[in-house]
């Protein structure tokens, strides 16, 4: 294959496919044998699915011949490895599910497919979810490709890494208080996390269930808008689904920016933010003024507690969920049991890692007796608080623009012995979580050669306006197709 | 340290996690950097504010009490650790 399809995003390749310049084995092909190049570097992969790959680009190959081609058709993807895949591993980065083949698929995996998409391969992440390096992967830290000693950021960071790296033009992942925004941040590709609720979590491994929602990392907000047309929408199997229309993400993306109201939060550009990373945030803000964007300061006074916040409610949703693991139906069972309550402990404390069992310790105490007033009850009237700073901002503008994260890469190692340190990784994005919001990051410039975020947060439902912002300013910046050299 | 050893031991205990005896030291001093971290939230002027319980208001929804699913026991099963006969094995409960 003479072209460079590695280095096409979703849209280039399916205008590509659709006008015959190569087929979707070949396209399957070329991204495999990539993958096998590079993945020792990376390890972005927990499990690549090349048979399963080949054979559903055949698949899609005969479907377009036969004039059957769903809108993804042939199109390559690869899974955070949180979304069950029926027949095949899914581990969510843990020992526990470290042997675990799904019986089903997630509602996620299986729209794609319907839609024809072609999965390569189910890609690294923090333990359940819970990390912001990808450092807590019971399957080993994935390194990014902008520079192989730092963080990609996580929990994503498989799926970002991948996007950034090429090896994948697209990657799904979930976002629970940053975890698709940060990553993408981090490595330099596109990261949208919809409104809670708009993209089914059936068959998504629960962290915390009030928190989580599925997305996409990309290499453009263009392509965001491909998929979330696909994933979003109604899923009867998930009870926090919710019904809402399901816009036409693509069309929204021809929109301008005149007379868009762009929220500055003056928190955001306090102490804790790099002075470069803040600078080219700032240049990123100028382009979108230039484009007729009205930029107004609006006021978070209780951003601060957002981190402190979330670190009661999803650990505490944590340790609800996680409770399912026992070593009874699935996952890891512990050798010889003395008895029942020594299998419980045993199987879960050899099976879940250090951060996972940090955080479901959490959530016990702080729902604990004698605790639960002073900790969760009083979170959740933070929470509200936070989310009514929101809906106030939101009466004055269309859309709140700043940091994704308070530095760009730093490197493995750097902060996994302080949690602390790790958990304030997340202090512009964990917000929109806990309002349930939809926000996106796109790059917006490089530090030392390391890429950083614009971090974009809409009303609930506002994924148009995300989108239509990115996709704007990605027309007049090309820090998204920058290529990490070694990866070209 | 605003948690001691017996707390935490306790903790794991209801959590029905084991720590090895050489990962208990550090827990013991990172849960209590956690605890520490989130007691600011104790300064937070929350009176007369109600507990936020859903992200966008809704409730809960409900569906009809149908049989939707084919039984797929014995597929499920293949990831059981310990099966027999269809059931799951554990050790003995009751002597």
């Amino acid at each position: 294959m003479a072209l460079d399809l590695h280095a096409q995003t979703l849209t280039q390749l399916a205008a590509g496919l659709e006008r015959g310049d190569f087929s979707s084995v070949e396209l399957t092909e070329a991204l495999l044998a990539r993958i096998e190049t590079h993945e020792q570097a990376l390890n972005a992969f927990i499990t690549v699915t090349g048979d399963q790959a080949l054979a559903a680009a055949k698949r899609a190959d005969a479907a377009r011949v036969a004039g059957a081609a769903g809108v993804l058709n042939g199109l390559p993807i690869a899974h955070k490895d949180i979304f069950c895949t029926r027949g095949v591993l899914t581990t969510c980065g843990s020992r526990m599910l470290e042997n675990f083949v799904s019986p089903y698929d997630a509602t996620v995996v299986e729209r794609l497919a319907v839609a024809g998409a072609v999965v390569l391969g189910k890609t690294n992440m923090d333990e359940f979810a819970m990390g912001s390096s990808n450092e807590t992967s019971y399957f080993g830290p994935v390194k990014n490709p902008w520079r192989l000693d730092c963080s990609p950021g996580g929990s994503s960071g498989g799926s970002a890494a991948a996007v950034a790296a090429r090896l994948t033009p697209a990657a799904t992942g979930t976002d629970t208080g940053g975890s698709i925004r940060q990553p993408a941040a981090l490595t330099g590709t596109v990261g949208l996390k919809p409104t809670y609720g708009r993209v089914s979590r059936y068959g998504m491994i629960a962290f915390a269930s009030s928190l989580d929602q599925a997305g996409i990392i990309t290499r453009s907000s263009e392509d965001a808008a491909l998929l979330l047309g696909v994933m979003a929408g109604f899923d009867e199997r998930d009870s926090t689904s919710i019904e809402h229309p399901v816009a036409d993400y693509t069309a929204a993306l021809s929109g301008s920016l005149k007379g868009l109201r762009v929220g500055i939060v003056r928190q955001h550009f306090d102490e804790g933010l790099d002075e470069q990373c803040g600078a080219a945030v700032k240049e990123a803000l100028a382009v979108l003024e230039s484009q007729g964007a009205i930029l107004t300061e609006v006021d978070m006074p209780n951003l601060d507690l957002s981190v402190p916040t979330y670190y009661v409610v999803a650990p505490a949703e944590c340790s609800s969920n996680l409770s399912r693991f026992d070593g009874m139906r699935f996952g890891h069972r512990a050798e010889n049991p003395e008895d029942l309550l020594d299998l419980y402990c045993r199987s879960r404390g050899e099976g879940f890692g250090a951060e996972v069992k940090r955080r479901i310790m959490t959530g016990t105490y702080v729902l604990s007796a004698g605790y639960y007033d002073a900790y969760y009850l009083k979170a959740q009237q933070v929470r509200h608080l936070i989310a009514d700073d929101f809906h106030k901002a939101f009466a004055e503008v269309d859309v709140i623009a700043g940091p994704t994260s308070p530095t760009a890469a730093f490197r493995l190692g750097d902060k996994i012995d302080d949690p602390i340190t790790m958990y304030l990784n997340d202090i512009y994005t964990i917000g929109a979580n806990l309002a349930g919001l939809p926000g996106m990051s796109t790059p917006c410039g490089f530090v030392d050669g390391l890429p950083v975020g614009l971090h974009l947060v809409a009303p609930h439902w506002g994924e148009e306006t995300l989108l239509r912002c990115g996709h704007n300013y990605e027309q007049l910046s090309s820090w998204h197709q920058a290529c990490p050299e070694d990866f070209q | 340290m605003s948690l001691d050893k017996d707390q935490v031991q306790h903790i794991a205990m209801l959590a029905r996690l084991r720590l090895a005896d050489d990962e208990f030291s550090e827990t013991v001093d990172k849960l209590s950097r956690i605890v520490d971290f989130v007691d600011q939230l104790s300064q937070a002027d929350t009176e007369n504010v109600v507990p936020m319980a859903h992200p966008l208001n809704e409730s809960q929804r409900l569906r009809p009490d149908r049989v939707t699913e084919p039984n797929d026991r014995d597929h499920v099963q293949q990831n059981a650790p310990l099966v027999e006969h269809g059931l799951y094995l554990v050790p003995k409960v009751i002597e």
